[in-house]
């Protein structure tokens, strides 16, 4: 397939899930809302087959393994545009197919899931844009793309989860969502405009080509630095990795079969994929940075999951944790096993949270046959025994489980076991010391992962119903069990490498682009610069040994691998002795443990920390700013108005009073004389004779 | 340029609002109720006849426009350009000879806010439907502030733009004040007083310029070489020259509004009635920052630079503080539907100012796109609320709930806007924006970053808006229809009339943010004139 193509049929798999779209959003009435589903389910399988089509073509059999990207303008400004594109090399084809599938599968399972549903067209609707949206993101080869449809897939989370919007919770749930995402999209936002300032383009590749040119922002490395961990504050934010991580567990109040697609599967993946995208301008500062960020989320959510009875939030904490391991793993340079982490987490995650949706789906009919709207249907405590009730979703379930917890001849166990050998690695070139907290962090977590799924999954499968709806449930039908089959067959290790215990000899791997680096030598580690003359040298095939690392990590392999296995199989073995056999009252432990349980439940307070500073700062802020605005300035502007009427008030009356008064005083005078000398005319000759005699009398005494 | 009856395009999108208005005045109102009604569909019909056919005109000088002139400062690159003589005095005491022209033509800065004064009139005329009291007088009234706002972008003759800013003033208090809320007295005379407050600082520095120059016509007094070197405002950099220049920055960012000059906004905003909401935040905010652009910045372009940072700073706090105003607005007092959005308003348009500030490309051409995208969208705004207040009569946040249930298409016309307010890329402002932050984050980094956290409180207040009246539980009290009798509202939903005036505007918003080179092309090789201009003539004053 030529080149052109490839980027057409890129292009048409990006604008169905719009057409879509628009079809339902216009339209939806009038077709029905069956139709509305089986449209938009159609054009994501289309989009399904074209993507299996296009990256089958490109990894298989296009002849250059690079980038192949058209670029135009989008809008310029007279002395310069602003380009954008598309591009698709094998990281974004072999996304293509995560994105389409599992996208697809969720619309397939919503056809049943949300049948009754009063907004069941809309929802079809949303899922389109949604999934246009994170097309958009595979393809962009750029950072403004990147950056445009990072915040679209922001907006269709933020309508999925506010679905139910008549409930405050979800409502509240998706203003949060929105609202954390917007504080890592600022600093995502601040790195671009750093990069624009800095290459004005923002074209990947020439960014990457000015950096290898040794341009950097502000003229130092300091702030390409700084610039890689900005642009990463977007994938903080999207990945929900601490410290914004706090939005991912409440975004469970959107319908499950969203939760699989968007909060499990591919948005929250999306902050891995741009640290994938940007690997080659990390500096080894920036580097740090990620690596601890995702240690530190893997090892809090795998404490918080361990606690909590909610089974959507339990998976949602457990994702949050794998999250974490996958940007660990490109924090440590491991970004080839980071990426296929994604990949076999996406297929085993949608499969737990589908399963999820099988069960709650199962509890909701139970309850609602039952009359019964207070019990939680979501709650474990509820459950138990489902194993016989349910038993396609029991399997499905168990085998995503034992995927996830890192159990041999699994898709999990082979990314998994090349993270934690990537973390060792980098503790031991790195120079240990403090970096040795990163496999620490990365083998508790695996232990943890472990030990909580199958709690999980023991709970509420095993035993026997801890109430009698759990009793009364029933195996749900075709359109729900047959993409948990799906993805649970592709959670066995056969589809990414024929070896279930080596990743790197899997055609996966090996398709994946090596990675490289445009940083100068001097602010790189040193084990992640390549070695030009070992590459010739041991040389096994085209792609390994690139450099140091990656040798390294393949000492570490072995090791990495019997200490993951011991770990996960101890975890395995603890929640079966706990909540199977009843070696233990889980009761008692939590007792025991108090505070570090409290600590756990409590989700290490963050929410009610967030409230205390930076919710309630921000609101008294603006709480101060609405009153001074109101009683200052305009205060200010009334009191001058207040002022110029007091003047005038007194102008006034002066004006009245005085000025007027003086005036009115002489006609008053005049007047008052007037009125006197009135009195003389009396119009008797009498009185004028007597006032003639009394002049004549006045004379003559004046003149003598 | 193409005439019509042998009168421009430009005299004919001005002065056809007066014609229509001397018309109007002519048809009778009608005593009894039937001949009553007629009266009013002729009137309002009238005015959209009048607006569509200016909205034509606007389309028709916008495809006839040449995207290659520079204009800013020279009558030979200006469009559509009519000069004559108006008022010609000899041998004034003082003044010597008077001499004012009717000048008027637009360039690349000003095309996009005629255009955007035609879209915003006539979206404007439907919404005036609502108007019940004094319908003659209203439309009247509407109809002659048209002829000041257009008559405010085309002049070019500082004289001439004067008049008609005074023009559009005048309408406008009536307009609040007789048609108002229960406080439209005082927030009239506020609205009043503050904008007279500007004008006459701007007519102190047009004397002044006046006395320096001996003409009123614009370009001479954007020319360094036409100022008598004995006036105060001869030279560059000098005291005067810098109070000049403050005085008219502070007219017009009165006009803006920007902070701390803001307060007569919210009370015009909340006691205006839904249309005049609508001029006033989709037009007559953009003539503060017009004007700038327009007279300010070129005339005085060493002032410019000297207090560029300090109009950045305003900028920038426009930005944070309008934002944590509206944001408090739901802790404070009434929460009044119109008072945030006026607040978001002076946070949007403090964008507008630092991407001026910025003096480069894109922050420029950011800014004046911003200005476009800002009064299509929030005359959308004020649509909306319009809408609901006309059905509830009320505008109080609180008393609003699970309105996207009994109105699912008002809702989702509403969110095109609400998160075109909120910058949502796929939607004009996010370009508009984004350009913004990247010219000002060049110039300015700091400030740059800090107006930054104004996208997550307008994420913030937003949303919560939309929340609050939209999402959750209808209150019981609407739980009917708005209109049981059935007669004013057939069904819950939007009415025909309501349709015509917000659907454009939200195609606007869409076509825009997807393809915005039509408004972007218009104004490129203008803008960059106007900072190669500002630039330039900026040293060489300098070197005088």
């Amino acid at each position: 397939m030529t080149h052109d193509t490839l980027l057409i049929l890129s292009t048409i798999i990006l604008l169905l899930p719009l057409l879509g779209f628009t079809i339902i959003i216009f339209w939806g009435k009038r077709i029905g809302a069956t139709w509305s589903g089986i449209i938009e389910t159609s054009i994501l399988g289309i989009a399904l087959i074209l993507s299996i089509i296009v990256c089958y073509s490109k990894l298989f059999t296009f002849a250059s393994e690079e980038l192949i990207q058209i670029k135009f303008t989008w809008f310029d400004f007279g002395t310069g545009g602003i380009k954008v594109g598309i591009g698709l090399d094998n990281l974004a084809a072999i996304m293509l197919i995560v994105v389409t599938l599992i996208s697809f599968l969720v619309h397939f399972f919503s056809t049943e899931y949300m049948k009754g549903d009063k907004r069941y067209s809309r929802y079809f609707a949303y899922l389109g844009i949604f999934t246009f949206s994170m097309l958009g993101i595979v393809l962009a080869n750029n950072f403004l793309f990147m950056y445009v449809f990072w915040e679209l897939v922001g907006l269709s989370s933020y309508l999925l989860i506010g679905f139910w919007y008549e409930k405050d919770s979800a409502a509240n749930a998706s203003k949060k969502a929105f609202i954390t995402n917007r504080i890592g999209d600022l600093g995502f936002f601040i790195g671009i405009m750093m990069i624009f300032f800095t290459y004005n383009t923002l074209m990947f590749d020439e960014v990457f080509e000015a950096i290898g040119n040794g341009i950097f922002p502000f003229d130092s490395t300091a702030f390409l630095t700084a610039t890689g961990i900005l642009v990463f504050c977007g994938a903080i934010g999207k990945s929900a990795q601490f410290p914004l991580h706090v939005w991912l567990p409440d975004a469970m109040e959107g319908p499950t079969p969203v939760s699989a697609l968007i909060h499990a599967a591919t948005m929250v993946a999306a902050g891995v994929y741009l640290t994938a995208r940007i690997f080659p301008m990390l500096t080894a500062g920036a580097f740090i940075f990620v690596a601890f960020i995702g240690a530190i989320t893997a090892f809090i959510a795998a404490t918080i999951a361990i606690t909590q009875f909610d089974f959507k939030r339990i998976l949602a904490y457990s994702t949050v944790s794998q999250l974490g391991y996958m940007i660990m793993a490109i924090g440590v340079g491991a970004y080839t096993v980071g990426f296929m982490h994604l990949v076999t987490h996406a297929w085993f995650k949608a499969c737990l949270f589908l399963a999820s949706g099988s069960v709650i789906h199962a509890m909701h009919h139970a309850l609602h046959h039952l009359h019964d709207h207070h019990t939680d249907p979501q709650d474990i405590r509820n459950m138990g025994g489902l194993r016989k009730k349910m038993p396609i979703t029991y399997i499905t379930f168990l085998i995503a489980t034992i995927a996830i917890a890192g159990v041999p001849f699994t898709s999990g166990f082979l990314s998994k076991d090349g993270i934690l050998a990537a973390t060792l690695a980098f503790a031991h070139l790195s120079g240990g010391g403090i970096y040795w907290l990163i496999p620490l962090f990365a083998f508790s977590a695996a232990g943890m992962t472990a030990f909580y799924m199958f709690r999980l999954t023991i709970e509420a499968f095993h035993g026997k119903p801890k109430i009698k709806a759990a009793a009364h449930t029933k195996e749900n039908n075709f359109q729900i069990v047959a993409p948990l089959v799906v993805l649970a067959i592709l959670s066995f290790w056969i589809f990414y490498s024929i070896n279930p215990f080596d990743i790197s000899s899997g055609w996966l791997y090996q398709k994946l682009p090596a990675p490289t680096t445009v940083v100068p030598a001097e602010s790189q580690w040193n084990h992640l610069l390549p070695i030009n003359d070992k590459i010739l040298e041991t040389q096994h095939n085209s792609h390994s040994y690139a450099n140091l690392f990656e040798e390294e990590m393949h000492h570490q392999h072995g090791s990495a691998m019997i200490l993951s296995i011991l770990i996960a199989g101890g975890g395995i073995l603890l929640a079966f002795a706990i909540y199977q056999f009843k070696l233990a009252n889980p009761d008692n432990l939590a007792k025991q443990f108090g505070k570090l349980y409290k600590l756990s439940f409590n989700k290490w307070y963050f929410d009610e920390i967030y409230q205390k500073t930076f919710i309630g700062g921000t609101v008294l802020l603006s709480k101060l700013m609405a009153i001074f605005d109101n009683y200052v300035i305009d205060g200010l502007v009334n009191l001058s108005s207040l002022i110029t009427r007091g003047i005038s008030y007194f102008i006034g009356h002066f004006d009245n009073i005085v000025i007027d008064g003086l005036v009115n005083l002489s006609a008053n005078i005049t007047g008052f004389l007037g009125l006197m000398l009135r009195k003389l005319q009396t119009g008797k000759v009498q009185t004028y004779v007597i006032f003639v005699i009394i002049g004549i009398i006045l004379l003559f005494y004046w003149l003598w | 340029m193409f005439t019509i009856l042998g009168v421009g395009p430009l005299t004919w999108i001005t002065f056809l609002p007066i014609v229509s208005m001397i018309i109007l005045l002519l048809i009778p109102s009608g005593r009894d109720e039937k001949s009553k009604m007629v009266s009013h569909i002729l009137f309002r019909w009238l005015t959209v006849l009048t607006t569509f056919l200016q909205l034509l005109l606007a389309l028709a000088i916008y495809f006839n426009f040449d995207f290659g002139l520079t204009g800013i400062n020279q009558q030979s690159t200006m469009q559509f350009v009519e000069r004559v003589r108006w008022i010609e005095i000899q041998n004034l005491p003082l003044l010597g000879n008077l001499k004012i022209d009717y000048f008027v033509g637009i360039d690349g800065l000003s095309a996009p806010m005629v255009l955007l004064t035609a879209i915003v009139c006539f979206a404007a005329s439907f919404a005036s439907f609502g108007i019940e009291k004094g319908v003659k007088g209203y439309f009247a009234m509407y109809l002659l502030l048209d002829t000041g706002m257009m008559g405010v972008f085309v002049a070019l003759d500082f004289f001439l733009f004067y008049v008609f800013w005074e023009v559009m003033l005048l309408p406008m208090y009536f307009l609040i004040g007789i048609w108002g809320g229960p406080r439209k007295e005082y927030a009239a005379i506020k609205f009043f007083l503050y904008t007279l407050l500007g004008s006459v600082f701007m007519l102190l520095v047009m004397i002044a310029l006046y006395f320096a120059v001996g003409t009123f016509n614009m370009f001479d007094m954007m020319d360094p070489s036409k100022y008598d070197p004995s006036s105060i405002l001869a030279g560059a950099d000098t005291f005067w020259r810098y109070v000049a220049f403050a005085a008219l920055f502070i007219g017009f960012a009165i006009k803006v509004p920007s902070v701390p000059f803001h307060t007569w906004l919210p009370d015009a905003h909340v006691e205006a009635p839904t249309p005049i909401s609508v001029i006033l935040a989709g037009v007559l905010l953009k003539m503060g920052t017009y004007g700038m652009l327009r007279i300010s910045w070129p005339m005085f372009p060493d002032a410019v630079r000297y207090f560029q940072d300090y109009i950045a700073f305003v900028g920038m706090v426009s930005i944070v503080y309008g934002a944590l105003c509206a944001l408090g607005q739901h802790k404070v007092g009434k929460r009044d539907f119109k008072k945030l959005i006026a607040y978001s308003s002076v946070s949007h348009m403090g964008y507008v100012v630092l991407g001026m500030a910025a003096m480069n490309p894109e922050g420029m051409i950011g800014a004046i796109f911003q200005m476009f995208n800002h009064g299509i969208i929030t005359s959308m705004l004020f649509m909306i609320v319009g809408v609901i207040y006309d059905r509830a009569h009320t505008r109080g946040l609180d008393d609003f709930g699970g309105l996207a249930n009994k109105m699912p298409v008002y809702t989702g016309i509403m969110a095109i806007a609400f998160f075109g307010a909120i910058g949502l890329p796929g939607l004009s402002s996010f370009i508009s924006e984004f350009l913004v932050f990247v010219g000002a984050f060049k110039t300015y980094p700091v400030l740059t970053i800090i107006s930054g956290s104004g996208i997550i409180l307008g994420a913030g207040y937003m949303l919560w808006t939309l929340q609050k009246v939209f999402f959750g539980k209808l209150p019981e009290r609407w739980a009917g229809p708005w209109d049981p009798t059935g007669k004013k509202y057939k069904h819950d939903d939007l009415m025909p009339v309501e349709y015509a005036a917000l659907v454009p505007l939200a195609i606007i918003i869409i076509y825009l943010g997807i393809y915005p080179i039509p408004i972007t092309d218009l104004m490129n090789t203008s803008i960059n004139h106007l900072i190669d201009f500002v630039k330039t003539t900026g040293s060489f004053a300098a070197h005088l």
